[in-house]
């Protein structure tokens, strides 16, 4: 591998960045190749943060995206605990946080996304938690002892999922959401709905359409919510999961185009051709709806680290997907494909009391753009394939349970 | 430690040593063996670690059970066949030495 003298650096060192440096090497790419982590740990993966993690199944082994040994092995330069604190781009070099510069033939900007803070009062309270990373999911971790009492800022997955771990261990939980509804910026009103009657039978109280006014203490440390009715929810601990926003500085800093993330192509490339950004800091076109979009989850990292190596190496572009996502709490598997954008209409097929549906949502013409399904692998599956052919289906024949999905699906 | 063979679907074989307890799909990620996405970690929630088990071996991998979470994914999975199966649900054992799988065309 030495003849070849290129060399790429990958900013960000998480399951996009990870993955990019593997897929690259798989794709045949034998130059140097430097990941550049801030954490202390190599790449890992994320989402048993909230779940297995918490609840004590999960294991620092069973955490890694790759065993630690794979790094040298594949002749991966893993560099952790610095972080990319400046790009050249005439120059082609980063300066990095430990005060080194490299020079890169290809950048790929894996940054990621950080939590979005509030800037309320008592914000700085010990006790005062959120959850992206590790390290994060620890110290929550140390919170959750049976009797604790946990608030949860933000009725979306990270806070659901954190819940239901929670609950699991003992802890008394109450979830704050600003919004009517959990989940309402990323599920329609059925879903959101029957999560909350779930979450509630659980023992867990929920609080919608409550503004979250200061966070109060006692010497020091986080002793309550203060919402802006006046009520005070005591907690020994709150986490705040109230989305989280792109890490794209370094990318406005250089003046690459940035609008809610980095833009970039299907090929991952921003507009210098030598840098591509992938992962959740990013903006990506998506064909299947016309549209740019930000998107979070695993599949993106991996879709446009693929996207990103094929590119570099020469190889055909991989083959374009259907965004989906997935959340489980207590023994719900909730699995989402698609995105319902443009869609007036909703067709439920199963049983909602049951815990066992899927919402297809349609647009006026009835082409499916979205699946949202509830312990229903096949609706899954089959909304998946029928999304990504732009297949028209009609309510009434979605909703009828004597047609199977594999004849919806064909 | 077991040995398992991952056949891409191009014909290019990789040989790896899996420790017993992981999971195939595991095998070819630490390895990384291409042809094996595994989005979802091992979840058994996005039939993306599809690999056909080779004939000789089907009998003692064996097939997932009817109305398994696994049997609902690989039915509308790309490409498949009577010999499927997600290989984050086929654990290592010492019993799977000299194991054979090999990739479908596409994960998607």
């Amino acid at each position: 591998m030495n003849q070849d003298s290129r060399h790429i650096a990958i900013a960000g060192a998480g399951h996009a960045g990870g993955s990019a440096a593997a897929m690259l090497r798989q794709l045949g790419w034998t130059g140097a190749i430097t990941l550049i982590g801030e954490e202390p740990l190599p790449p890992y993966q994320r989402p048993p943060l909230s779940k297995a993690w918490l609840t004590g199944e999960a294991t620092a082994e069973s955490l890694a995206l790759r065993p630690a040994k794979f790094y040298p092995g594949a002749t991966i330069d893993l560099r952790l605990g610095i972080r990319v604190i400046g790009i050249d781009r005439a120059a082609k070099t980063v300066a990095l946080s430990d005060g080194e510069t490299l020079s890169y033939d290809y950048l790929i900007l894996a940054l990621g996304a950080r939590a979005r803070r509030l800037p309320l009062p008592g914000a700085e309270l010990e006790g005062m938690l959120e959850l992206r990373s590790a390290t994060d999911a620890d110290r929550l971790k140390s919170a959750l002892h049976p009797g604790a009492r946990l608030a949860v800022i933000g009725g979306g997955y990270i806070g659901l999922e954190a819940a239901a771990s929670a609950r699991k261990l003992g802890v008394e939980v109450t979830v704050i959401e600003r919004e009517s509804r959990v989940l309402a910026r990323v599920a329609c009103p059925i879903l959101s709905e029957f999560f909350q009657t779930f979450h509630r039978a659980q023992g867990a109280a929920i609080e919608v359409g409550a503004e979250v006014a200061a966070f109060e203490g006692l010497d020091g440390k986080i002793a309550g919510v203060r919402l802006g009715d006046g009520r005070l929810i005591p907690c020994n601990a709150a986490l705040i999961g109230v989305g989280a926003v792109a890490n794209d500085e370094l990318a406005r800093e250089t003046g690459l185009t940035c609008h809610n993330g980095i833009a970039v192509d299907l090929a991952a490339r921003t507009d210098d051709e030598a840098i591509f950004a992938i992962g959740d800091c990013t903006s990506r076109p998506l064909p299947l709806y016309d549209r740019m979009c930000r998107l979070e989850s695993v599949p993106n990292a991996l879709e446009q680290a693929k996207q990103a190596a094929a590119q570099i190496c020469g190889k055909p572009p991989p083959t374009p997907e259907v965004p989906w996502f997935w959340s489980d709490q207590y023994d719900l598997r909730l699995q989402i494909v698609g995105l319902p954008f443009d869609t007036t209409e909703i067709a439920l097929r199963g049983d909602v009391a049951a815990g066992k549906f899927a919402l297809f949502h349609l647009t006026g013409e009835g082409t499916v753009q979205a699946v949202e399904a509830v312990n229903s692998a096949p609706e899954f599956m089959g909304g998946r394939r029928i999304i990504a052919r732009r297949k028209r289906l009609t309510r009434a024949r979605i909703e009828d349970m004597s047609v199977s999905m594999q004849e919806l699906a064909s | 430690m077991p040995r398992i063979t991952y056949i891409e679907h191009n014909g290019t074989a990789h040989a790896v040593d899996v420790p017993v307890g992981k999971s195939v799909m595991q095998g070819a990620v630490e390895n990384n063996v291409p042809g094996i996405d595994a989005d979802c970690g091992g979840e058994c929630a996005c039939a993306t670690c599809h690999v056909y088990v080779d004939a000789v071996w089907l009998g003692i991998v064996g097939l997932p059970p009817t109305g398994s979470q696994e049997a609902s994914m690989l039915s509308f999975a790309a490409v498949t066949q009577p010999d499927s199966r997600l290989s984050c649900q086929i654990p290592v054992t010492n019993a799977l030495d000299g194991l054979v799988v090999r990739m479908p065309e596409g994960q998607h």
